[in-house]
């Protein structure tokens, strides 16, 4: 599953069939400080995701890029 | 997981709240937050101009969306910082919004009106890019206000935002920037009034609300910022809320119950107009004029009139917040 990462835009594959949770999990990222879209609709963490999905994890945090 | 409202499927889980929403219900509960923070502060009324300072992030335009949905007379104020194809879609944004909405944006350019930008400034200034590109943002907000009529600017600040803000000021204990955080500054002495109308709001909200809107905003950061201080208390309040939900509303929300009271004393400030455009400082000249004077290498009063006091201005200045975090990026 390919899973599109912002600021700075990159791009990331990881295993799918499971929920959006264990997804950010293994992506280290704290559920509350990002959305994740699929097919321009928002998932939230319980919602499963598979293999031929394109996620876009898109963070939520204003005030720069991370240090 | 179901909306806790309509029990439809839900778009977004807000912990703090221990409830998820489907997407008419979400954007409803935002309306709601908004319209509770301006009823309960007393931010505006119908009738009252509202200048919303946008820059093309998420918070203030999903503001700027509230606002007018609600059926405030809102107009945006668009600042060009000069910072290359950023301020270029940031401009583009705000103007595209304006047109589909119908609404008024004013705009003001740093270069053609003051004669400089944000990256000539923090190359050439004694100041950071971002304490200057702050500093910008906060004269010409408030000089926009006044010259053109409004009875009030707002601002995109978050509760993320204000809680970072709060962290960080509580931690350094500076108690005249503490009594300042309230969400209402008052017009004073050549000051607009300032409010804050999303402060009951995280980023997660505000986000998710600009993405189910369809705004179109910039989700970039601007690229002459790395981190800042800003960031890490947000960062170190977020490792919190992961633990304990509700920890930020709690902090900053409860400081607006039952803290803001016991620092009312801390601001003192004695304003006066600045000696070369007239806008309020504390000092002979205010910190914009003597920046750009240093930007531009022109002189700016006699010899001599520089002084300790001038440098604490500017640094009580620099510390004042009234933009929203998501200019941040470009404010540091």
């Amino acid at each position: 599953m390919k899973v599109r990462l912002r600021n700075p835009d990159r791009e990331v594959e990881v295993a799918g069939a499971r929920r959006v949770r264990e997804v950010l999990a293994e992506l280290d990222i704290d559920p509350d400080t990002v959305l994740v879209i699929r097919d321009k609709v928002l998932l939230t963490r319980e919602e499963r995701v598979e293999d031929a999905d394109e996620l876009e994890v898109r963070p939520v945090i204003s005030g720069g890029t991370a240090p | 997981m179901r909306c806790r409202r309509c029990r439809e499927p839900a778009v977004i889980e807000l912990r703090r709240h221990h409830a998820a929403f489907c997407q008419p219900c979400f954007e409803r509960h935002v309306r709601g937050q908004v319209e509770r923070a301006i009823e309960k502060h007393r931010m505006f009324g119908e009738e009252d101009r509202v200048l919303v300072a946008v820059s093309g992030g998420k918070d203030s335009l999903a503001l700027w969306d509230v606002l007018l949905d609600l059926g405030y007379r809102a107009s945006g104020l668009y600042l060009g910082l000069g910072i290359g194809e950023y301020s270029d879609r940031s401009g583009e944004v705000c103007r595209r919004f304006a047109a589909d909405r119908g609404a008024e944006l004013h705009e003001v350019d740093l270069a053609e009106d003051y004669g400089f930008d944000v990256p000539t400034a923090g190359k050439r200034g004694s100041r950071s890019t971002c304490a200057v590109c702050g500093l910008s943002k906060r004269y010409v907000f408030n000089r926009a206000a006044l010259e053109r009529g409004f009875d009030v600017i707002a601002t995109g600040h978050n509760l993320d935002d204000e809680a970072a803000t709060l962290l960080g000021n509580t931690l350094r204990w500076q108690t005249e920037y503490i009594a300042r955080q309230a969400p209402v500054l008052p017009a004073k002495d050549g000051m607009a009034r300032k409010v804050k109308p999303l402060h009951r709001l995280s980023e997660l909200e505000t986000a998710a609300y600009a993405f189910l809107r369809g705004i179109d905003y910039v989700v970039e950061e601007c690229p002459l910022v790395a981190g800042n201080t800003q960031l890490r208390y947000k960062a170190a309040l977020n490792a919190l809320e992961a633990t304990s939900p509700g920890t930020k509303a709690s902090f900053y929300l409860g400081y607006l119950d039952r803290g803001v009271g016991l620092f009312a004393d801390a601001d003192d400030a004695e304003l006066a107009p600045c000696a070369a455009c007239g806008q309020p400082t504390t000092g002979r000249f205010c910190a914009f004029c003597r920046a750009r004077a240093q930007v531009l290498g022109e002189p700016l009063g006699e010899p001599g009139d520089g002084d300790g006091a001038a440098d604490r201005q500017v640094s009580r200045e620099l510390s004042e917040e009234v933009l929203p975090a998501e200019l941040y990026g470009d404010r540091g």
